[in-house]
């Protein structure tokens, strides 16, 4: 108890003294949100495993360690050949690129892009897109008692901004790539997207660590769309080895507006995730994906809030996990039917597999449910390779390893088969391939 | 299709209107305490029951510890349900029908008005003996009134007797096994009962025998006031065999009543308890005034390898139905089973479902709930998955399918599966719909009416749980949620 007091306190004083140095100087409509953030913070503090929402998550380790801001954009070059070599797409998408959570103007290129569109750091935005930032901007994550979202917007002072006016399209996908490159620090970036009645975007979030000492990732992305928008959202997590992740990511979505997001997970000690979905209009759709293939003492948890406020919306969630090692991995899914959000088509699927005794999952996909004309389904299985494929495979000569890889990869390709943009999808199945031959050499050494 | 929704719409509002067919008050004198607790009260109930010292000892122990609970945690609150706080010195924590001296050798002697109850609520007692071949250990507000077939059972060596008896004449049993499974210090209301418990069924199968005849009990509460707090201890010796039937009503009052039962089930090796529950408390008035709150603890032990628990129920009635009937699987091949109706209508709620702990390898369990909503009423299934790392090739399959009658009800579910090794496989299925248009169309044009199509439809919803009712259960299940459909079928 000490302990968690005690950092806290360190994360209160760390406010203090940015504000001190005029670090936190922000727009008039912005210092009321941190403050009132902070408060929150500062009276809840971390939860432990005794709050409902994260007594599968211990949050000891990330409490015990102190995480400092990175002061500046450190000095650290990243060689172009680096920036290449962690680039998912292609050279012509627009990149904003993050050192340690903060912007780094110089390996960035947010073009092009077409007319009206605005991609830039959030810092910049909210000078020249005053408007836009401050009607959207910690108005919509954090609604559930979310204290790392509480801390994000206490501190916030970098991130992305993305701004589509309507009908306007950004046919290349724009990528956000976060860097890690220093232990010990916190980083905490900001995502804004909003985007205009029928716009359209894809939006991907890399985040790469290049140590695999302990630093603390803080992310939250608010998504905003528009009547008629159509938004995708991906996640590929490859932090280091010694990493705490947490994100929040927020979708609110207006009328007929469509929203997907996928979240790949290989990286990190203790991931933790928070994506909530909410329909504000009639006839909006949602697709969440996510896949996790992790080993060791890895620790994934994702929880997923799909919230029907109003009627005639479709939801469809399928989380897949692939455990190795000591893995842990933690699913929370729920979705909450308001009363009159009728003809509601809700499905939530969460498999996985399981591939070492030293494994442990723990699934709680939950519907809340107050209308009656609606469809929802969900769920949930925890299991093994089937043996009788196995033997199939190898019947036809296949090694075992050869036939357990081959049959895993088929497990995992249901979520990067589902994936529309190209070269998203063959960095995806490059990163997994490679990762399950990680994973077969390190079984035969041993 | 205006025909389809004014059939709904004639459900709905006989679903709202239903009486409680049970909601009679029988006027028999009464030993009743004054309402109240403290350590006085539970000397008093435990000296009025003749009991041996390690019996109020135990009471005391649970005492002191409810008292801790209280003042710190106080009730549980993380069930999805809504009432006012109990005030636990109001409750009367003791009520038996006077009788002389001695207990009544024979139903000959039981009062007759008693015996007029019984035959109201249409239990087997008396002369229904023969017709339905179920022994009945009637549980009337509190003591048992007659045991039934309890010598045809004691040639097979099996004891079948209401607890207080079974405290008195078999202690031994009764020390070595009371709280084995459900320890005094398990939850809230488990705690209190253990403090308070004022008498139950005791049950008791010697290895190797097959229990020849459903055993039964049927519970209900008459004194205004009172709160229930039974206790029931089932043990199965290795390779034997019990099926064992519990029924409960209780009189209609404008206040709430508070019923906090404990029923402990141990298996060993090869043995086999199969429980049955049709409860059909009173469930309060359309506007949810008055109301059974059933808050109850129900927990089996597999003891021994190859052990077998199954758990059955319809619960219709109660204001507030808070239960988990739960299964530890520590014997290895031990199997548990859950098989759950759950109806709301009105404004009645409902945080129902199980926990199926699997310790033991090859343990297998099986969960298979339905959740009926209607009314403003709230269906809520709340289950536990455990597979601990030991539990090697453990396998469970669960399935929660929600039915919603109406459009201001509430079906939600909320499984937990902790899964702790690779050799292990979990499932779980759940939906929620509504009765289609299409299916009802469909019976329709077959010349049902609609009526009928909606009480076939929603018997075919239940099927799978009330194929494992004994029988006679299975029908008084049927009829029960007849009662709660009452208008729409004949």
């Amino acid at each position: 108890m000490a302990a968690l007091t005690t950092t806290k306190d360190r994360y209160l004083a760390e406010f203090e003294a940015l504000e001190r140095q005029g670090a936190l100087r922000s727009p008039s409509w912005l210092t009321p949100l941190r403050r009132s953030a902070l408060a929150r913070f500062a009276a809840a503090g971390f939860p432990t495993t005794r709050d409902e929402d994260w007594r599968y998550t211990n949050l000891a380790p990330l409490v015990a360690s102190a995480f400092r801001p990175a002061e500046g954009v450190a000095a650290v070059g990243l060689l172009p050949t680096t920036l290449e070599r962690l680039s998912v797409g292609a050279t012509g998408w627009p990149r904003l690129v993050f050192v340690n959570g903060r912007y780094s103007a110089r390996h960035s290129s947010p073009g092009p892009l077409p007319v009206g569109v605005r991609l830039s750091s959030l810092a910049e935005a909210m000078t020249i897109d005053g408007d836009v930032v401050a009607r959207h901007l910690a108005r919509h994550a954090g609604w559930d008692a979310n204290v790392f979202a509480d801390l994000s917007t206490a501190f916030a002072r970098d991130g992305a901004f993305l701004h589509l006016p309507a009908k306007t399209s950004s046919e290349t996908p724009i990528e956000l790539l976060f860097v890690a490159t220093t232990p010990g620090v916190l980083a905490q970036p900001r995502i804004l997207v909003v985007a205009g009645p029928h716009s359209r975007a894809t939006v991907v979030e890399h985040y790469v660590g290049l140590t695999d000492d302990a630093y603390f990732t803080n992310a939250v992305t608010e998504v905003v769309a528009g009547p008629g928008a159509s938004l995708d959202h991906y996640t590929l997590q490859e932090q280091g080895a010694g990493a705490f992740h947490v994100a929040t990511v927020h979708a609110a979505l207006e009328g007929d507006s469509a929203f997907s997001a996928c979240a790949a997970t290989f990286g990190g000690r203790l991931n933790r995730t928070t994506l909530t979905l909410r329909f504000g209009g009639e006839s909006g759709q949602g697709a969440l994906s996510g896949l996790y293939v992790v080993g060791g003492h890895q620790h994934v948890d994702h929880h997923v809030t799909v919230d029907h406020a109003v009627p005639r919306c479709s939801s469809r969630q399928l989380y897949k996990g692939v455990l190795d090692g000591s893995a842990r991995a933690v699913f929370n899914g729920r979705v909450i039917v308001r009363p009159d959000a009728q003809k509601t088509d809700a499905n939530q699927t969460n498999k996985h597999l399981l591939l070492s005794d030293g494994v442990e999952v723990d699934s709680k996909p939950q519907l809340e449910i107050f209308a009656n004309d609606v469809k929802c389904t969900h769920g949930a299985a925890e299991g093994q390779l089937a043996p009788e494929a196995i033997f199939y495979l190898r019947s036809r000569g296949l090694a075992d390893a050869t036939a357990r890889t081959l049959l895993t990869l088929g497990f995992a390709r249901e979520i990067v088969d589902r994936i529309a943009v190209e070269p998203i999808r063959a960095y995806l199945d490059g990163t997994l391939r490679a990762r399950l031959r990680a994973a077969r050499a390190t079984k035969e050494m041993s | 299709m205006p025909t389809t929704m004014s059939t709904t719409a004639k459900t709905l509002e006989s679903l709202a209107n239903r009486e409680y067919k049970w909601g009679f008050v029988s006027d028999i004198e009464a030993d009743t305490l004054q309402p109240g607790l403290d350590e006085d009260v539970i000397r008093l109930i435990s000296a009025k029951k003749q009991e041996p010292e390690f019996m109020l000892e135990w009471r005391l122990r649970a005492y002191r510890h409810w008292v801790n609970m209280e003042r710190t945690a106080g009730a549980p609150k993380w069930a999805n349900v809504k009432h006012p706080p109990i005030d636990y010195q109001q409750i009367v924590y003791y009520s038996a029908p006077k009788r002389a001296s001695e207990g009544p050798a024979s139903l000959d002697q039981v009062d007759p008005r008693l015996l007029e109850t019984f035959e109201k609520l249409g239990i087997p007692l008396a002369e229904q003996k023969r017709l339905a071949g179920v022994a009945v250990d009637a549980v009337f507000d509190s003591v048992s009134v007659a045991t039934t077939f309890k010598e045809k059972l004691a040639e097979l060596g099996i004891i079948f007797c209401s607890f207080s008896e079974a405290v008195r004449s078999h202690p031994d049993l009764v020390q070595k096994y009371l709280g084995s499974v459900v320890p005094y210090t398990d939850n809230f209301y488990a705690t209190l009962n253990s403090a308070v418990f004022s008498d139950g069924s005791f049950c008791y199968i010697p290895k190797g025998v097959r229990c020849p005849m459903e055993l039964s009990t049927y519970f209900r509460i008459n004194t205004a006031g009172s709160g229930q707090f039974e206790r029931t201890l089932i043990v199965a010796e290795e390779g034997s065999y019990v099926s064992y039937l519990e029924g409960c009503t209780a009189p209609r009052r404008d206040e709430n009543q508070l019923h906090a039962a404990v029923v402990e089930l141990i298996a060993q090796e090869g043995a086999q308890i199969k429980y049955s529950t049709v409860q059909n408390w009173y469930a309060g008035d359309a506007e949810g005034r008055g109301g059974i709150f059933n808050f109850v603890t129900k927990r089996g032990k597999c003891a021994g390898r190859g052990a077998r628990i199954s758990w059955t129920q319809v619960e219709t009635g109660s204001a507030i139905t808070w239960k988990y009937p739960s299964v530890i699987l520590q014997g290895d091949d031990s199997v548990g089973e859950f098989y759950s109706v759950a109806l709301t209508a009105n404004r009645q709620q409902a945080d129902t479902g199980t926990k199926m702990i699997h310790i033991g390898t090859n343990t297998r369990s099986t969960i298979i709930s339905k959740g009926i909503s209607a009314g403003r009423g709230n269906n809520t299934y709340r289950g536990l998955v455990k597979i601990l790392p030991r539990a090697h090739h453990a396998r469970n399959y669960t399935q929660c399918d929600s039915l919603l009658l109406g459009d201001r009800c509430g079906a939600h579910t909320f499984p937990y599966i902790e899964v702790g090794n690779a050799s292990s496989v979990a499932e779980h299925e759940a939906s929620t719909s509504k009765i289609s248009d299409e299916q009802l169309f469909y019976c329709k044009q077959r010349g049902l009416s609609g009526d009928n199509a909606v009480s076939m439809i929603i018997n075919g919803f239940c099927k799978e749980v009330f194929k494992n009712l004994p029988m006679e259960f299975a029908v008084e299940a049927t009829k029960l949620l007849g009662v709660s459909l009452e208008g729409s079928i004949g």
